[in-house]
């Protein structure tokens, strides 16, 4: 099947994730890139609790997850790759080859300016952003499938949109 | 026969301290125990919180304040996977007599509300179990010619009386 969504969501692995997109895209199984959380066990055992039975969570340093990609290409299941910052997403961009990233909820935080109810984003991250699309990387910020996907482009020219 | 007047009763419910944390998607929690208090006058007894707007670690300092305020080691979410609940799971790392249950609805609370008294390991296995058997299906059987067997079929309406 194939590499549904590359997702940046500071929940990591939550409701909209397992619910909101594992289901319409039937999603088996879910790649939490994060290089500390791929060093902590105990951290490791909180998601796995969380996952539906069905649904299977690897972790992976971003390293381990450019390696690996092809093999969740390749993989029967319907899978989506999460990164919790925009950074590690954008090391991830640069590593292999990451056709679409989907940001799905950055939350409010010192230094970070409000694009949309779930986005909000420093100078750095827009930075990096608009990195990635240079690279060819179509970004868009969509927190739940019912949801319009709003380009970049828009996204930043936002300010307190809702 | 002693008299229960209305005033007495209603003086019972805010002598005692929070019980339980609520913690839902959107509205629920709220929306929970604005029910829990609609039915018993026992709201006050629960504490709930919305994850809406909230980044991970904030959930955690929003959970972490909760538990300092209120004193209360009993935590309910409404979704097993859900960020609450992975949040509830890396509060109770540091505070590990805190209890969470996820899944919560309406009867786990109610239960609750009444039994704020004793272990809180107790308190939580009665409230999942009433939870749990709360949780029923129930259809009226088809009608006999829309079944494969009209035998079967009618029998089967016959409900408790099939034997």
């Amino acid at each position: 099947m194939s590499v549904e969504l590359f997702r940046v969501d500071d929940r990591l692995l939550h409701g909209q994730v397992v619910v909101g997109w594992g289901q319409p895209l039937d999603i088996q199984l879910i790649v939490l890139v994060d290089d500390e959380l791929a060093a902590s066990e105990w951290e490791q055992e909180i998601y796995r609790m969380g996952a539906p039975p069905e649904m299977t969570v690897l972790f992976e340093t971003v390293e381990g997850a450019a390696t690996a990609l092809e093999s969740y290409r390749l993989d029967p299941r319907n899978s989506i790759i999460l990164t919790s910052d925009v950074g590690t997403m954008r090391r991830l961009v640069e590593a292999a080859g990451v056709p679409t990233v989907n940001l799905g909820g950055i939350h409010h935080a010192p230094g970070r300016t409000k694009r949309l109810h779930y986005i909000f984003l420093t100078p750095e991250e827009e930075a990096a952003l608009l990195a990635m699309a240079e690279r060819g990387v179509r970004v868009t910020a969509q927190d739940v499938p019912a949801a319009r996907a709003v380009p970049l482009q828009e996204l930043l020219a936002s300010e307190e949109a809702r | 026969m002693s008299e229960r007047g209305g005033v007495e009763v209603a003086q019972e419910p805010d002598s005692r301290g929070i019980s339980a944390i609520v913690l839902g998607h959107g509205d629920f929690a709220g929306g929970l125990v604005s029910a829990t208090a609609q039915i018993t006058g026992r709201g006050s007894r629960l504490l709930s919180l919305s994850n809406q707007g909230l980044s991970g670690e904030r959930l955690e300092e929003a959970l972490h304040a909760a538990i300092a305020a209120s004193g209360a080691r009993l935590v309910f979410t409404d979704l097993p996977g859900g960020s609450w609940t992975i949040a509830a799971r890396r509060v109770q790392r540091e505070i590990p007599s805190l209890v969470v249950i996820t899944g919560v609805n309406l009867p786990m609370l109610l239960d609750v509300v009444y039994r704020d008294e004793g272990e809180v390991e107790e308190l939580a296995r009665r409230s999942a179990e009433r939870g749990r058997s709360a949780v029923t299906v129930s259809q009226l059987s088809r009608a006999a010619g829309e079944g494969e067997g009209g035998v079967s079929g009618g029998a089967s309406r016959g409900g408790a009386h099939v034997g």
